[in-house]
């Protein structure tokens, strides 16, 4: 399991069946193994040449970076881990709730349900990545929730920011019953579902006067 | 003119690094070394561990230490342990295993081997209660630390009752309270209207699950938790570790949601420090979603029968309440508030209440928004209906009739209340919801789709007294206030902070709140739970803002001569008949002064756990600190009206909701939008609670079928009323200085019973009487099919 050949190999071997049995084996998600590269091998990934195969270059918020991932190793425990990007929120493990929703190629998709060695060459954003590095400057989505005074407890927030982003991304003109439709693979406990709908108003109007 | 602050919205200020990744909850913190740790959680809902077998696991690569029952503290009677060798309950943790990687603890814990014997389990605390039902501990099903284990049941006589769908007259309840005269209150009715209701036992589940990250430096303990308080979920850690609290660096900054599960934390938070205490490195418990739900708190369900009797008028005369309850296996309190709530909304004067709370092999239970309340007025607001369709009176009618005005006592103890707006909240309710046309809608069919009109009115505790406030104006004129209070997203930490900047004429640029973590000074606080903070630390902020108003004025007389009474403040400055200072130049004065201007000097009458936290401010700025002296009478309470309109599809038994409005007494509104949304939010949840929340279990094996987010499927955005309004009635509770009280709890029985009484609305009167509601129960009602369990089963939803 641990010899990578290629993305095309890999994911004959995780077939989705395999990666969800993985998932339940472990009571959780998978692979935070070798936590910051130290600590032994396992799962049988104990070789030289295995580790140096396991590097990978994801472009996440714009940058390069270099990680070691093992084979089945999701995209939010790399994030979360391995990348300290822990605006990325782990709320199921399992495709259920929507808070480690990130882009991929600028598609709102969940992280907890994504293989990391499945996204060479692909472009990540996560929460961190919205703002404006350099002046601070905040995306619409983000600003909308600012003057709208969006989210009670927020752990489901980066994932509805990160869907709300894709959306107005589509469609800036989008109404609120499209919104609904649209961030209807995210859960807010706190049911502040109100709040929600009018920040993603909000935002849409932010992005079309840009 | 500084700007106003109270009824004024505002984003608060830790909103932005929620929004940009940058806040962070437990899991977010990490440590030079960190590992992980994970739990062994029981696979049977009540066994003993005869025996463990780990040598295979101690070979696991990365395996680092076990922890196991006996080496954590083993509370007698049904008391939870961290870690249990007797476990009550499917996914009760046996041990904890620490490895290198969250992977390697899974596959630690996979190469155990147990030994368990099976133990007898209930599930249905009313199986338990049959004269030769199950008990949910081995010694007994009941507990006093006086007598220690008994065995209480019921009769064949009393089953027989129950069996022919009729209210049983058990003897020796184990809860019993009477107030008036039951029976000249059921003599005096027209129409008495008796009903046997089962709500549902409903998992918290909030967003954040509760992980833990942990590590000891040089004795000190650095403790990363999600918890809804702070400052007392410290002194809890303190406790279970037998730790001095100063000791303690305690960081909970944010916390993703808590709804009553986390209250002082929880159980398990304390398992990563004792684990990181025997390995001598940094844990981190990460909780997943799966273990949440075992671990993660419940409200308790109810099995009752209610009888309530009527005047020709529409005046509830008498009730008589029986509830047995679901209490998992280490107890609640719910039923007894159910008992107390249903008699201050519905004000009948004659009332027996009943109780029987049962343990049960079921996950813990736990306070969960309204706790009590929250059941029994979603179970209950049918029955009015119910009256008033046998009286042919109008609904909204009757319940302005029965709802309380501030003379009526609630309970045996006939407990006033501080203010009282129930009334005035159905009436505004009414005119924002338009009930006078809406109400015309009751029954009008579309196709296959009829429209149920739902009205809900709830109430729930609403404040407390008696904490500190603590604040700082420092030499860059800026206030500092330090709060001990949680942050779970209710916005407290800066809601209350408010009414006392604005008493110090600040601009809200000009206050700087400081939360969340310990080694920064956390006052004497309240739990963060029970709509609390609101009416509390508004009070105990105010507090100490009258203090520091009396410093800053007196400074100012000093310097710039006049009486210190002549002085006002605004805009970040003192003013008066000698001139006028800056709060900078107050703040340098202060220190200069020293005593109990700058805190070297604390009032004797702080809460102990004040003192330390003042300390570490002391000579930095003028210091604020009081205690929340201001007393009052009665209990606190906050009511919240809702009315609802849903089209019920009586072909496939879904529904959806239209309209939602809610109408809430809070006192004064210090923030318009945070209320708003705990209106809704409340009350969508009370929805979920109603609807769609399922608590499932196989009955053979006593292993729960809805564990996860999608089988226990909490209300989504689609769910949401599609239109939704809300307003306050905006009258100052008298007994408070910044008469502000909280909100939260209420809104989740007024949401459950908008839906439960929508539904039987739109089905012609049928009363469920049973949650969840889910579509199959609904067709099967309206096509007159049996249920496919009994009237009173629970946990089969």
């Amino acid at each position: 399991m641990h010899d990578v050949e290629s993305v095309g190999v890999l994911e004959k071997k995780y077939s989705r069946r395999t990666f969800i049995k993985g998932v339940i084996a472990t009571g959780a998600t998978v692979s935070s193994a070798n936590y910051l590269f130290r600590g032994p091998n396992i799962l049988g990934a104990a070789t030289l040449q295995s580790t140096t195969e396991r590097l990978l270059t994801l472009t996440v918020n714009g940058q390069e970076r270099r990680v070691d991932v093992l084979p089945n190793e999701t995209l939010a425990m790399t994030l979360r881990y391995k990348l300290n990007l822990t605006g990325t929120k782990l709320g199921c493990d399992r495709a259920e709730c929507g808070a480690c929703t990130v882009l991929v190629d600028g598609v709102n998709q969940y992280s907890c349900s994504i293989l990391t060695h499945q996204l060479r060459g692909r472009s990540v954003t996560t929460i961190e990545g919205l703002e404006n590095a350099d002046t601070g400057e905040l995306s619409v989505v983000q600003q909308a929730v600012m003057d709208e005074g969006g989210f009670q407890c927020a752990f489901c927030a980066p994932g509805f920011v990160m869907s709300m982003t894709a959306m107005v991304a589509n469609n800036p003109n989008v109404t609120r019953e499209e919104a609904r439709v649209a961030l209807s693979g995210n859960l807010c406990r706190c049911a502040d579902y109100d709040k929600i709908l009018n920040c993603a108003m909000r935002a849409a109007e932010l992005a079309r006067s840009v | 003119m500084a700007e106003k602050l109270v009824g004024v919205n505002y984003a608060p200020p830790d909103l932005r690094a929620k929004i940009t990744g940058r806040a962070r909850y437990a899991e977010d913190f990490r440590a030079q070394g960190m590992v992980f740790m994970k739990l062994l959680l029981s696979p049977m809902p009540h066994c003993r561990v005869r025996g463990v077998d780990d040598s295979r696991a101690r070979r696991v690569p990365g395996f680092i230490d076990i922890m196991r029952a006996s080496e954590v503290n083993q509370p007698e009677g049904p008391t939870e342990a961290m870690l249990t060798d007797e476990p009550k309950y499917e996914g009760e943790p046996i041990l904890a295993v620490a490895a290198e990687s969250e992977e390697a603890c899974a596959a630690a814990i996979e190469a155990i081997e147990l030994d368990l014997e099976p133990l007898p389990f209930v599930l249905d605390p009313l199986q338990g209660l049959r004269p030769n039902g199950p008990n949910a501990y081995t010694e007994g099903n009941q507990f006093s630390g006086q007598d220690g284990w008994s065995t209480y049941k019921w009769t064949d006589a009393d089953f027989a009752e129950v069996d022919a769908g009729r209210m049983p007259n058990p003897a020796n309840p184990l809860v019993e309270w009477t107030k008036g005269d039951i029976e000249a209150g059921f003599a005096e009715a027209t129409v008495i209207i008796e009903e046997a209701i089962v709500h549902q036992s409903v998992t918290h589940h909030p967003m954040e699950p509760r992980s833990t990250m942990a590590y000891w430096e040089n004795g000190r303990l650095h403790a990363f938790v999600s918890t809804q308080s702070a400052q007392r979920t410290k002194m809890g850690m303190a406790g279970a570790l037998e730790v001095d609290p100063e000791e303690i660096t305690f960081v909970s900054e944010f916390t993703g949601g808590g709804f009553g599960s986390k209250i002082p934390g929880h159980t398990h938070m304390s398992l990563a420090p004792l684990m990181s205490r025997k390995i001598g490195r940094p844990v981190m418990h990460r909780v997943t979603r799966y273990e949440e739900n075992y671990i993660g708190r419940a409200r308790p369900g109810f099995q009752a029968w209610a009888k309530m009797g009527f005047r020709a008028d529409g005046k509830c005369t008498a009730i008589d309440l029986m509830i047995v309850q679901d209490s998992g296996p280490y107890g609640a309190g719910d039923h007894n508030t159910a008992s107390n709530i249903a008699d201050i909304t519905y004000t009948p004067g004659n009332m027996r209440y009943r109780g029987f709370p049962m343990y049960t092999n079921t996950p813990p239970k736990a306070a969960q928004r309204g706790p009590g309340g929250a059941q029994i007025n979603g179970m209950l607001e049918p029955l009015i209906d119910q009256a008033a369709r046998e009286l042919n009176m109008d609904r909204l009618a009757i319940r302005i009739l029965n709802a309380p005005t501030v003379e009526y006592g609630m309970g045996p103890r006939s407990q006033r209340m501080t203010s009282t707006r129930a009334k005035e909240a159905l009436r505004l309710g009414a005119e924002l919801f338009d009930y006078e046309n809406k109400i015309q809608l009751s029954g009008q069919r579309n196709g296959s789709k009829v429209t149920g009109i739902g009205l809900g009115l709830s109430t729930y505790t609403a404040g407390s007294r008696g904490y500190d406030g603590l604040m700082v104006i420092r030499p860059d004129g800026k206030l500092y206030v330090y709060q001990g209070i949680g942050n779970l997203g209710t916005h407290s930490i800066s809601d209350t902070a408010r009414p006392a900047a604005e008493l110090l004429g600040l601009n809200w640029d000009q206050v700087e709140i400081i939360w969340g973590d310990s080694s920064r000074g956390m006052p004497n606080s309240s739990v963060q739970a029970g709509s609390q903070t609101t009416h509390a630390h508004s009070r105990a902020n105010y507090a100490a803002a009258q203090d520091a108003l009396r410093k800053i004025r007196a400074i100012a007389a000093r310097q710039l001569g006049g009486n210190a009474n002549q002085y006002r403040v605004d805009n970040g400055r003192v003013l008066g008949p000698g001139g006028s200072m800056t709060f900078a130049q107050v703040a340098q004065r202060a220190i200069a002064l020293g005593g109990e201007y700058d805190g070297h000097t604390l009032p004797g009458d702080l809460n102990a756990a004040t003192v330390p936290a003042a300390n570490m401010h002391v000579g930095t700025g003028l210091m604020g600190v009081a205690r929340d002296n201001f007393g009052g009478e009665g209990g606190i309470y906050s009511w919240l009206a809702v009315f609802g309109l849903i089209e019920l599809d009586v072909e496939t038994g879904q529904f959806e909701t239209k309209e939602l409005v809610c109408a809430t007494d809070v006192g004064t509104v210090v923030h318009p939008r945070s209320l708003g949304a705990q209106c809704y939010g409340g009350a969508i949840q009370g929805m979920g609670m109603a609807m769609s929340q399922r608590w499932v279990f196989d009955p053979q094996y006593g292993v729960p079928f809805a564990n996860r987010l999608y089988t226990a499927r909490p209300p989504s955005i689609m769910d949401a009323p599609r239109s939704m309004a809300w307003d306050a009635v905006g009258i100052p509770d008298p007994q408070t200085p910044t008469g502000a009280k909280g909100i939260g709890e209420p809104s989740v029985g007024a949401g459950s019973a908008v839906l439960t009484t929508a539904i039987a609305d739109a089905m012609g009167g049928r009363c469920l009487c049973r949650t969840p509601l889910t579509p199959d129960l609904i067709v099967a009602e309206l096509e007159g099919r049996p249920l496919p369990f009994g009237r009173l089963d629970q946990h089969v939803g």
